[in-house]
């Protein structure tokens, strides 16, 4: 070692460390960092962007109308490809980003938000894992940092069953009945198992389950059990590629499409256009409206892509994925308006918006301010509830569009919230989590 | 000028036996060493640690593991995946059925588990090679992931089967569960790669070793000099499984922290192979260097392109993919023998700088 060698290591060295440091921010902006884990690429990115861009365009709009109480929102999009170790990198990147830090992570990956759950406890940033993630986080008392609101995976199969119930004919006629659970062999799919299960022994239909790999090109095997089996009912949990090989699959035996029912995330344009005429009649459930038919969507057409910001095509506006993104941003933003009435109108740390969203009151006559009516429904979250087991309603697709078909449908709470509190006390147990009293001190 | 062994001399075996018996390579290791055991934990971050080292560590010890079986002893193997979980969730198994277990005790039984599969699935190796056998370790792979998806009790029967790591402590400080602290879980895998590291340059330095090149390079050969071929595979399978199952535990506790069995999918275990095949087949060095250039370039090539061009995340990762496919390209047509022969030339070229002969 000499002094040549070493100063030349030394500057590899400096050069080396600036490739993996983050661009320091110019200035003391006052702006909100919002970071946004997507899936541009990869297996799953016919979900991933529709999403991306429906997250992104929401926040355009807020930020074209000056901001939430005249504060901006700065988007960092960090591709993840829908894998659990990139979104770690992701996350361990963005969470100090901006002048208060992230607000909010929305990792739209059941995977990474079982990564980030406990990650979120040391670093104070809440996660918001709508309609997917860890069903027990639905218990604030908990799981303090994690929000899975407006519904969770346990409450969409019970309303489901429900639906199902309603079709027979009442809920004694499921009695016998054969109903089969084909699901994406992972932590996501198998979610809705344990309820399906109790249900089964509840209410006597005969449950199968069957798991497709990742990332479910090839059901044939599955599918002949399901011919084997005969099943009346088929409920789906599948994510990407793996929902329109189902449809095409189930229309070669001949499944009938209308009892065939996908949930939130088997249920969207990319999952039934593929599998073309096929496909009509086949149901999904939703706990937002389809299409481009609310105000806030030409306001976007026309304040975001008509200044020529939009994040996809214009054509992509009003699809069932694209919609859901919306729907996340607008649950965020009103998390931020409800924790500034608290903390004042500055750029707010991710403690504070955890605050804004265990306090948020999203009602009718906000959501119609909005320009969102009817398209989702109001939700009040709490301390002890960040679920609010909230209703689900199915819709069907007839070939050109997603058609609602039922009422709001209330899961059944009385099964399925005591199945919450049992499993969030017992991870409790497990990794010696505080108990919150929710009485306001803590 | 500065690199160069003149006037070192060897007046015993055990300087002539040494790992590295220029004395320039002894003070460049040690202190590579302080600097990651010493300076490392006092000025990285928090991302540093948890999204670059800690990877970076675990996977360079995956590669050892396999470098010790593919590398060393030429069974090519592509069930690294599948023994990697079979180290995870035994380490979760014996982690959450005996809590107070001793931690480097639970990594060592684990590594046992791992090298007892392996050694099963090291069998046919006997009766076929190559590319046939990959195809046999191929099916350990699928097998494995499959039985772990399957079977509730590996996971504790929780509804959606993913193992988390339970917050475990050792000599009083925090090592495994999300509330560690970073440097600690990468204090932990630094300490396993330089302890394996070691052992394994040691190892195959021995008889051991020199049966396994011998095995490698002509095993008709090796028999007939007195080599029990059924020995030394198997004891190659186990070696390597032990250290790929140590490093299956490490990437569940100490890297990502909770995990399900897609996390050791096929494609994991081809990007072990293609760190030792870009870093070096049969050197420890190597396998560093290849965990180093898989693990890290990713990451600095998007943090260059959107950190430092201002481009879009997307465009980014497809770029990234473009650029990384065109590096290995590269470096294997420049070097098929990987980034270690490069390490190895650049020496030899030191040695004779600043004079061509």
């Amino acid at each position: 070692m000499n002094a040549k060698k070493l100063t030349l290591g030394g500057m590899g060295a400096a050069v080396f460390a600036t490739l993996f440091t983050a661009v320091p921010v110019a200035a003391q902006e006052n702006y909100m960092f919002l970071p946004s884990l997507v899936y541009r690429t990869g297996a799953y990115a016919p979900n991933g962007v529709p999403f991306a861009n429906g997250y992104a365009d929401y926040i355009a709009l807020v930020n074209a109308r000056g901001g939430v109480n005249g504060i901006k929102i700065k988007l960092t999009e960090c591709e993840t490809g829908y894998k659990t170790d990139v979104g770690v990198e992701c996350y361990e990147k963005l969470k100090n980003e901006g002048p208060a830090g992230a607000t909010v992570f929305n990792p739209l990956s059941t995977g990474i938000t079982y990564q980030l759950i406990e990650k979120t406890w040391v670093d104070k940033v809440p996660v918001h894992s709508m309609g997917y993630g860890r069903t027990a986080a639905a218990d604030g008392r908990v799981f303090k940092w994690t929000f899975n609101f407006p519904t969770s995976y346990w409450s969409q199969a019970s309303a489901v069953i429900k639906y199902i119930g309603a079709q027979e004919g009442g809920m004694d006629k499921l009695k016998g009945k054969k109903i089969t659970h084909v699901y994406h062999n992972s932590a996501y799919g198998k979610e809705a198992n344990p309820t399906l299960k109790i249900l089964a022994k509840k209410f006597g239909f005969k449950l199968n389950l069957l798991p497709v790999d990742h990332p479910g090109q090839e059901q044939k095997a599955t599918w002949l059990q399901v011919r084997r089996i005969k099943p009346d009912w088929i409920f789906m949990s599948g994510w990407g590629v793996m929902n329109q090989v189902a449809i095409k699959e189930a229309a070669a035996i001949n499944f009938p499409m209308e009892k065939f029912i996908g949930n939130w995330w088997s249920s969207t344009e990319s999952d039934v256009v593929p599998a073309g005429d096929s496909a009509i009649g086949y149901k999904g459930t939703a706990f937002h409206g389809a299409g481009a038919n609310w105000p806030v969507f030409d306001a976007i057409k026309k304040e975001v892509y008509g200044a020529g910001k939009g994040a996809g095509p214009i054509e992509g506006v009003g699809e069932v994925l694209y919609n859901r993104g919306l729907i996340n941003t607008v649950y965020t933003t009103e998390a931020m308006r409800t924790a500034m009435a608290k903390f004042g109108n500055k750029a707010l740390s991710g403690e504070e918006v955890r605050w804004g969203l265990e306090n948020l009151n999203l009602t009718a006559a906000r959501l119609d301010e909005l320009g969102l009516g009817g398209f989702a429904n109001p939700i009040k979250i709490s301390c002890r509830d960040h679920e609010t087991n909230g209703p689900v309603r199915i819709q069907q697709w007839d070939g050109k569009k997603w058609v609602v078909v039922s009422d709001w449908i209330t899961p059944m709470a009385d099964v399925v919230r005591p199945m919450i509190e049992k499993a969030a006390m017992a991870y409790a147990k497990e990794k010696k989590v505080p108990v919150r009293k929710c009485d306001g001190t803590d | 000028m500065f690199y160069r062994e003149a006037g070192q001399f060897k007046t015993g075996y055990a300087a002539d036996q040494a790992i590295f018996p220029i004395l320039q390579d002894r003070l460049f290791v040690i202190a590579v060493l302080a600097f990651a055991f010493v300076v490392v934990p006092l000025t990285a971050n928090d991302y540093w640690f948890q999204a670059i080292l800690t990877p970076f560590l675990v996977y360079a010890l995956t590669a050892l593991g396999l470098n010790i079986l593919t590398g060393y002893a030429g069974q090519i193997s592509l069930g690294t995946g599948g023994f990697m979980a079979v180290g995870a969730y035994s380490f979760y198994k014996l982690t959450t059925g005996f809590p107070e277990m001793n931690l480097i005790v639970a990594f060592l039984i684990a590594g046992c588990f791992s090298a007892a599969v392996g050694v099963v699935f090291g069998l046919p190796s006997l009766r076929i090679k190559g590319f046939y056998l990959a195809v046999a370790t191929l099916a350990a792979q699928f097998f494995l992931v499959w039985l772990f998806n399957k079977v509730g009790w590996f996971y504790n029967y929780n509804p959606s089967g993913t193992i988390d790591a339970p917050p475990r402590e050792m000599f009083g400080v925090l090592v495994t569960g999300a509330a560690a602290k970073p440097a600690v879980k990468y204090l932990a895998a630094l300490s396993m790669l330089t302890v394996f590291a070691l052992l394994t340059k040691n190892l195959v330095r021995s008889a051991v070793g020199r049966s396994w090149m011998a095995i490698r390079d002509m095993d008709i050969a090796a028999e007939i000099i007195g080599i029990r071929p059924l020995r030394t595979k198997l004891l190659a399978f186990a070696i390597s499984s032990f250290v790929v199952g140590i490093a299956g535990a490490e990437l569940f506790a100490l890297h990502l922290g909770s995990v399900e069995t897609i996390a050791f999918d096929v494609t994991l275990s081809f990007n072990i192979l293609f760190m030792i095949i870009i870093g070096g087949l049969g050197s420890v060095m190597g396998s560093i260097m290849g965990a180093a250039f898989l693990v890290l370039m990713p990451i600095a090539l998007t943090n260059l392109l959107v950190g430092g061009f201002g481009m879009q995340a997307t465009s980014a990762k497809h770029l990234e993919f473009m650029v990384l496919g065109a590096l290995i390209i590269f470096f294997l047509i420049v070097e098929p023998h990987g980034l270690a022969r490069l390490w190895q030339i650049a020496k030899d070229k030191l040695r004779l700088w600043p004079f061509p002969h």
